[in-house]
């Protein structure tokens, strides 16, 4: 039967139509929330990115729920009363937090610690990177679905955590690092059994490259993933690992002149050109081993004397303004004081590796497919505290 | 106290390098800003300038040129003097001499004092000196930090530049009533979240911003947190406990402590000349 004229015109104007509609069909935005109360978030990070269909055409970043205003509060604190607040910044490393801190009030004050205290801060700042970057590795696996290096991570951690206490009292707090030295001195038999847990942790390394690089579903999910160029990182301010991850060959320890331990060591700074996710977690890998390397070179080369150097009884900062950095396990963290010889700082600006870390967000989001929002979130690794201090 | 004069030498030694660095990095950078360019100063390392707000973004721009491309932190200086609680600032202000003269030994109370003396003195070129600017002094006698001040508040933002391994801090002076100054949010990016924080705390309006709101802060609320005439409302209600440490201990107490203190510092000393 042949078709008539009439048909085939219905037919085509059908087709048409269909086409049309197709062109013009006006898909919705769908808004999707993710946080304040997401496992990936590691606390309470909102993070508002608008879709359409899977893929991410603008995304924002929602923090603040757990801002506590430190700038405000060290205005009236005693410097040594600053380091409890400073503590519970970066909440994984606190000691690290301590020392750039003290570092400035020191240099204000002209005064330098003693070798011996030195050390002592370097190998505690080495080993906060450590107990922070293990959790790193293991939450990144399970942010990903790979659930076991979670458990490796919270195991070997917690060695490392258990050396920081039997110097410090505190897992988690030490509030250890004193205007002109330290607090106290190491305890007896610490120097033998950290150095069996920095071989720990070198195994803890090897271990989790077996189980995590190598695997087909980390690599895919991980290479080519949230890749953000160099310019652009030092642009929005990111610091350490992730901007090493970008090829740019930059770390506050070997670069400035500091009263550290770290220019006597010999270590390498690790970069890596991709700057994916999977270079930010391969950077991080190697520095821990890398940091494991850096105590035990510490521990055999740790010098005696004294670990606190004469201060007055009460502590007064001569007037003037420091800024001090420090390379932390999250990233570039300085306080800028303004002293005008008082008992505690006139002001504070604490800059914290994480807020410019996660300041990235919107710009590295745009583009991506829901799935990827939590790779990048897991490799850009932030410590809530870290963001709304 | 020789020995610690010598290193002092040392400390401005080890600086003068450095110093020299940053005052060449100065000088290139003043002669491309030229007039915008009012208060400087280079010192233990570090390198401080301040320029008109009119030019702030031509100054961030000529740093950025001249290898300061690293974002470190933007924010503001408010130089109003205020102690919190003005009964803190009593208690705060007890004088490290006053336990030197109640020690019961006289000997004991003539070292002290030599210790004290001996205590690290500021600098004079680094610190004090730096508080009066040529310019001009500040107003009301305020003081006001490195580099001169001559307004209530300051924006301030520091660069760093990883490849010549050193860094700047860029200050511009801003008027009390309004103050406002250019967004460099497309200089450098992660400026943008730095001034809505600088603008919550501290009311500066940043002209060119795409998106002025509450980072930190819930949306509805009023004031600027960080400015001094800001009260900590928890201080109203309730003095801090923790001044009592630094508060006079009654004479009884003190003395034991001041003995306690001083045996075992001679047992510590014995225990080193042994």
């Amino acid at each position: 039967m042949a078709i008539t004229e009439q048909q085939r015109r219905a037919y085509v104007n059908t087709q048409a139509a269909d086409a049309r509609v197709n062109v013009e069909l006006q898909t919705e935005d769908m808004t999707l929330n993710i946080g304040p109360q997401h496992p990936a978030t590691h606390g309470t990070l909102r993070v508002v990115a608008r879709l359409d269909g899977e893929q991410v055409v603008w995304a924002d970043v929602v923090c603040g729920y757990m801002h506590r205003g430190y700038e405000k509060l060290t205005e009236v604190r005693t410097y040594p009363q600053v380091t409890t607040l400073v503590n519970r910044i970066d909440w994984l490393s606190s000691f690290a937090n301590e020392v750039p801190f003290i570092l400035a009030a020191e240099k204000l004050m002209e005064i330098e610690a003693p070798p011996r205290a030195q050390y002592i801060r370097t190998i505690l700042f080495e080993l906060a990177r450590i107990a922070n970057i293990t959790l790193f590795i293991g939450t990144m696996g399970a942010d990903l679905g790979a659930i076991t290096p979670v458990f490796y991570a919270f195991r070997d951690r917690e060695r490392v955590l258990n050396q920081i206490e039997a110097v410090t009292g505190g897992r988690f707090h030490p509030n250890f690092d004193r205007i002109g030295g330290l607090k106290d001195d190491l305890p007896r038999g610490w120097v033998d059994e950290t150095k069996a847990v920095m071989n720990r942790v070198r195994e803890f390394c090897d271990e989790l490259e077996e189980l995590l690089m190598g695997n087909e579903i980390f690599q895919a999910r991980t290479r080519g993933i949230g890749v953000i160029p160099a310019e652009v990182g030092l642009s929005y301010g990111l610091s350490g690992a992730n901007i090493r991850a970008s090829g740019i060959d930059w770390d506050l320890r070997r670069d400035q002149d500091l009263p550290m331990a770290w220019k006597d060591l010999d270590w390498k700074v690790w970069t890596h050109p991709d700057g994916d996710s999977f270079a930010r977690f391969w950077v991080r890998l190697q520095e821990t081993r890398e940091a494991s390397r850096m105590v035990d070179q510490m521990l055999d080369g740790l010098p005696a004397g004294s670990i606190q150097a004469k201060v007055p009884r009460i502590i007064k900062v001569p007037a003037g303004e420091a800024w001090v950095h420090t390379e932390n396990p999250l990233g570039e963290m300085g306080y800028y004081i303004v002293s005008q010889g008082g008992l505690g700082p006139f002001r504070c600006k604490i800059r914290s590796a994480s807020f410019n870390n996660v300041s990235v967000l919107p710009w590295v989001l745009r583009g991506t497919y829901v799935p990827d929002i939590i790779t990048i979130l897991a490799s850009l690794y932030f410590i809530l505290g870290d963001i709304d201090r | 106290m020789s020995s610690a004069d010598t290193e002092q030498e040392e400390q401005q030694d080890q600086y003068a390098a450095a110093n020299a660095a940053r005052q060449e990095a100065l000088d290139a950078l003043k002669a491309t800003l030229g007039d915008a360019v009012v208060g400087e100063d280079v010192h233990a390392g570090d390198l401080w300038i301040r320029v008109l707000a009119s030019e702030w973004r031509r100054a961030v721009e000529a740093c950025k040129a001249a290898g300061f491309n690293y974002f470190d932190f933007l924010s503001g200086l408010d130089w109003m003097p205020s102690a919190p609680n003005p009964e803190d600032a009593e208690t705060l202000s007890v004088e490290p001499e006053a336990d030197a003269d109640e020690a019961p030994n006289p000997d004991e109370a003539a070292e002290a004092e030599a210790e004290h003396e001996a205590e690290p003195q500021p600098s004079e070129a680094g610190t004090v000196a730096a508080f009066e600017t040529p310019g001009g002094e500040p107003a009301e006698g305020w003081q006001t930090g490195v580099a001169g001040g001559d307004t209530r508040f300051q924006v301030f933002a520091r660069f760093h530049s990883p490849h010549r391994k050193m860094g700047i801090t860029v200050k511009a002076d801003l008027g009390d009533d309004e103050p406002r100054v250019a967004s460099i949010h497309d200089i450098f990016f992660g400026a943008e979240w730095h001034e809505r924080e600088t603008w919550e705390m501290y009311g500066f309006v940043f002209e060119g911003h795409p998106d002025l709101r509450h980072i930190y802060l819930p949306g509805e609320f009023e004031g600027f947190p960080l400015r001094k005439d800001f009260p900590l409302l928890a201080r109203e209600v309730k003095p801090w406990p923790g001044l009592v440490d630094v508060e006079d201990l009654p004479a009884a107490e003190e003395a034991r402590q001041d003995a306690a203190i001083n045996a075992a510092q001679e047992a510590e000393a014995g225990e080193g000349g042994s």
